[in-house]
C-alpha cells in the first residue's frame, strides 16, 4: 500500500446504464478523492447518481449497468478493472459499504450471528470461535447492550435504529480503510440519527479510515464531513472543504440546495424551492443539466461547462457562478 | 414452540370431525349400496335383513353416531364387499402409494429447486427460457397421457423399464417397498417421473419467482457488499428465503401428490390406495370411502401440521409471531 497515495481516489467515473429505451449515464465523469481519516460529503437529490457511484466504487452495479470509464484509485491500486476476485477479496473486507435503509440489509431469516460470523471468515482464516469473538466486539463498539445475547437473535428482533449499528458493525468486522455509507441515517430518528453520526466520527478519527458518507441532507453532512462534493444528473458540480461551501456556494444549484434547508429564522415566510424537477438522465440534453432551473442561466450554458476553480481549493462547474458572493 | 403446537394440534382436531360429518353424510347420499351387494332375485325379507346386517335400516345421525364411536376405537367398518375392516385394507396398500409419492416429491425437489434457481439468476438465457417452457408443458400434459406416452416409448418401443406392479419388494420395518431392489426401482422410476413432473414444474417456477424476487433485494446486494462468494450468496441467502413458499407449497401439495396418484396407480397399475378407492367407488363400498377419505383428511391434517412447524423453523418472524399468540 503507498503511504501517500489518498485512500481513494476516483477520477472521471462513468457508469451508464443501458436500458431499451436508451442510455441513461448516471455517473457521467465523476471525480473527487478521500484520504485517510477523512470523511467526504456525497450530497444530491434522489436520482443524481450518488449510491451508483458507491456502487461502482465497489464493483457492485447490475446489469444494465456498467461502469463504462474512468479511474479508481483504492490505495494506489487501480481497482476500476480488477477482477471479480480481486473485488470478492476487497469487498466487506478493505472497503465496506452501509446501506440506506436498515429494515432492508440484513437477511430477515439468517441470525445475526451467522451474517457476521460469514463476514469475517469470508476474508480471514480464523476459526468461528475467533470470527464470533470478532463479532462479538464490533456489536459492543457500536454500542448494542449485551452484544452476546443479540448474536443469536433475528433482524426483526431488532428496531431500525439498531439493525443500522449491526449493519455498522458488519462494516467494522474487518477494519477496512474505507467505509462508503449510503445515506445510512435518512430512515431513523434524528436522535438515533445523532448517536451514529457521532459513532461514525470517532471511528473515522480513532481508526483513520476513510469515509465516503452519501446523503441528501446537507444538515447531516454540515458536522460530519470533512469536505463535501454536491452531485446533480450524474456529474459533480461543486466540491470543497465543507464549511466554504455551506457558508459561500459558488454553484447555484448549491446555492438553492442549502437555501431548500427549513431555517428557524424565517418563520412563516414560505419555504423556499428550486423551480422545476430533477432531469430524467435518459438522453439527457448536452450542456449544463441545471440551466432549465438555473436563476442564472445564460446562452453559454447550452454547452457543458468543465470544471474551473474561480476560488481557490473549490472545483465548480459552472459558467456563471457566484463568485462575487465568495469574495 | 409448544403452545403453538398444541393450538394447531386442537384446530387439527376441530378440522377432522367437521371433515367426518361431510364425508359421512355426502356418501350416503350418494346411491344405495344394497342395489348393487344384494342379488335382485332376493325377495323382500332377505332385503331387509341383509339391510339390517349392514345396519343401514337405522336413520342416518345414528349410523353417524356409530360410525364415530367405532371411529375412536380405530375401527372405520368393514368393507361390504371383501367383508374385512377397511381400515385393513387401506393400510395395505398405503406403503406401495405413500412409496410412490415420497419418491415423486423426491424428484420433483430434487430437479425443480436447482432448476428454478438457475431459470432465476439468469433468466434472460437459452437454458432458462427452455426450463421454463417445459416446465409450462409439465403443468399443462394431463398426467394419464404422459403416463401412457411413457409407457409407450420407454416400455413398449425402447423395452427399457417395465410398465406394471411393483416389482421386487423387501421389508424395511415390516413396510414392504420397491425402491431398495434394483428391479422394484426399476417399476418404481416410470410411474414416479409420471407423478413428480406437475410438481416439478410447480417447484420450478416457485423456486424461479422467488429467486427472482429475493436476488433484487437489498440484502443480497449487501451480502454481496461483505465480500461472500457468490456460491454462499446462492446456496444460503438466496436459497434459504426461497425455502418459504416452496416447503409450504409442497407441503399442502404433497396430499395432491397422494390424490394424483389415483390416475398414475390406474395407467401403470400400482397396487396402491388410489386403484383401491376406484374399485369401491365403482362398487358403492361406502365404508371404504369414507375410511379412505378420513385416513385422507387425516393425512392433509398432519402435513399442514409439519409444514407449520417447518415454516417456523425457517422463517424465525413465523416463530416469534405464533409464540407470543
Amino acid at each position: 500500500m503507498g503511504t501517500d497515495a489518498p485512500a481513494l481516489k476516483v477520477e472521471n467515473l462513468e457508469t451508464h446504464f443501458f436500458t431499451k429505451a436508451g442510455v441513461v449515464k448516471a455517473v457521467d465523469g465523476v471525480g473527487f478523492s478521500v484520504e485517510r481519516a477523512q470523511i467526504l460529503g456525497l450530497v444530491g437529490e434522489s436520482g443524481s447518481g450518488k449510491s451508483v457511484t458507491g456502487f461502482s466504487i465497489l464493483g457492485l452495479v447490475d446489469p444494465p449497468g456498467r461502469v463504462v470509464g474512468g479511474r479508481i484509485e483504492f490505495m494506489g491500486e487501480d481497482i476500476a478493472n480488477a477482477d471479480e476476485a480481486r473485488m470478492q477479496s476487497l469487498r466487506g473486507n478493505r472497503i465496506a459499504m452501509i446501506f440506506q435503509d436498515p429494515m432492508m440489509t440484513l437477511n430477515p431469516v439468517l441470525r445475526i450471528e451467522t451474517q457476521m460470523v460469514e463476514t469475517v471468515l469470508a476474508h480471514r482464516k480464523v476459526d468461528r470461535a475467533a470470527a464470533r469473538a470478532r463479532a462479538r466486539d464490533a456489536l459492543g463498539q457500536v454500542g448494542i447492550p449485551s452484544p452476546d445475547e443479540r448474536l443469536a437473535a433475528y433482524p426483526h428482533q431488532f428496531s431500525g435504529g439498531m439493525r443500522q449499528r449491526v449493519a455498522i458493525a458488519i462494516a467494522l468486522l474487518n477494519d477496512p480503510d474505507l467505509i462508503i455509507a449510503d445515506e445510512p441515517t435518512t430512515a431513523l430518528d434524528v436522535t438515533i440519527q445523532a448517536q451514529i453520526l457521532h459513532e461514525a466520527q470517532k471511528l473515522c478519527r480513532e481508526r483513520g479510515t476513510a469515509m465516503i458518507w452519501i446523503t441528501h441532507d446537507l444538515t447531516v453532512i454540515a458536522g460530519l464531513a470533512d469536505k463535501v462534493s454536491v452531485m446533480y444528473a450524474g456529474r459533480i458540480v461543486e466540491a470543497g472543504a465543507i464549511d466554504d461551501v455551506l457558508d459561500h456556494p459558488v454553484h447555484p444549484y448549491t446555492k438553492g440546495l442549502i437555501g431548500s434547508v427549513p431555517s428557524r429564522n424565517k418563520r412563516g415566510a414560505p419555504l423556499y424551492q428550486i423551480p422545476g424537477m430533477t432531469p430524467a438522465l435518459l438522453n439527457l440534453a448536452p450542456g449544463c443539466a441545471f440551466r432549465e432551473r438555473c436563476p442564472r442561466a445564460a446562452p453559454a450554458c447550452l454547452e457543458q461547462p468543465a470544471p474551473s476553480e474561480p476560488v481557490p481549493g473549490r472545483s465548480v462547474r459552472c459558467f456563471r457562478p457566484y463568485v462575487e458572493a465568495a469574495s | 414452540m409448544s403452545a403453538f403446537v398444541i393450538r394447531r394440534l386442537m384446530q387439527s382436531i376441530a378440522v377432522v370431525m367437521v371433515m367426518s360429518l361431510i364425508v359421512f353424510f355426502g356418501v350416503n347420499i350418494v346411491g344405495d349400496p344394497v342395489d348393487m351387494l344384494i342379488n335382485p332375485e332376493a325377495d323382500q325379507a332377505d332385503i331387509e335383513a341383509a339391510i339390517k346386517a349392514l345396519g343401514l335400516d337405522r336413520p342416518a345421525h345414528e349410523q353417524y353416531w356409530y360410525f364415530l364411536v367405532n371411529a375412536f376405537k380405530g375401527d372405520l367398518g368393514s368393507s361390504f364387499i371383501f367383508g374385512q375392516p377397511a381400515l385393513q385394507l387401506i393400510v395395505q396398500r398405503m406403503p406401495a402409494t405413500l412409496e410412490l409419492a415420497f419418491s415423486a416429491l423426491f424428484l420433483s425437489v430434487l430437479f425443480g429447486i436447482p432448476l428454478g434457481v438457475y431459470a432465476g439468476l439468469r433468466p434472460d438465457t437459452l437454458t432458462a427460457k427452455t426450463i421454463m417452457s417445459g416446465s409450462i408443458l409439465g403443468f399443462s400434459l394431463p398426467t394419464f397421457w404422459v403416463g401412457l406416452m411413457m409407457i409407450m416409448v420407454f416400455a413398449v418401443m425402447l423395452g427399457w423399464l417395465p410398465s406394471t406392479g411393483r416389482g421386487e419388494t423387501v421389508l424395511l420395518f415390516g413396510v414392504p417397498v420397491s425402491f431398495l431392489t434394483l428391479d422394484g426401482l426399476r417399476h418404481l422410476l416410470l410411474p414416479a417421473v409420471n407423478l413428480a413432473l406437475f410438481k416439478m414444474s410447480l417447484v420450478t417456477r416457485l423456486a424461479r419467482a422467488g429467486t427472482r424476487e429475493v436476488v433484487h433485494q437489498d440484502y443480497i446486494k449487501f451480502a454481496r457488499a461483505k465480500g461472500l462468494s457468490p456460491r454462499r450468496v446462492v446456496l444460503v441467502h438466496v436459497l434459504k428465503n426461497i425455502m418459504i413458499p416452496v416447503v409450504t407449497v409442497i407441503g399442502l401439495e404433497f396430499g395432491g401428490l397422494i390424490a394424483f396418484s389415483v390416475v398414475t396407480e390406474s395407467v401403470f397399475a400400482w397396487p396402491g390406495m388410489g386403484k383401491l378407492i376406484i374399485e369401491s367407488i365403482q362398487n358403492l363400498d361406502r365404508p371404504v370411502i369414507v375410511a379412505y377419505l378420513m385416513i385422507t383428511v387425516l393425512m392433509f391434517v398432519f402435513i399442514n401440521l409439519v409444514v407449520d412447524v417447518l415454516y417456523s423453523v425457517l422463517d424465525p418472524r413465523v416463530r416469534l409471531r405464533d409464540m407470543r399468540a
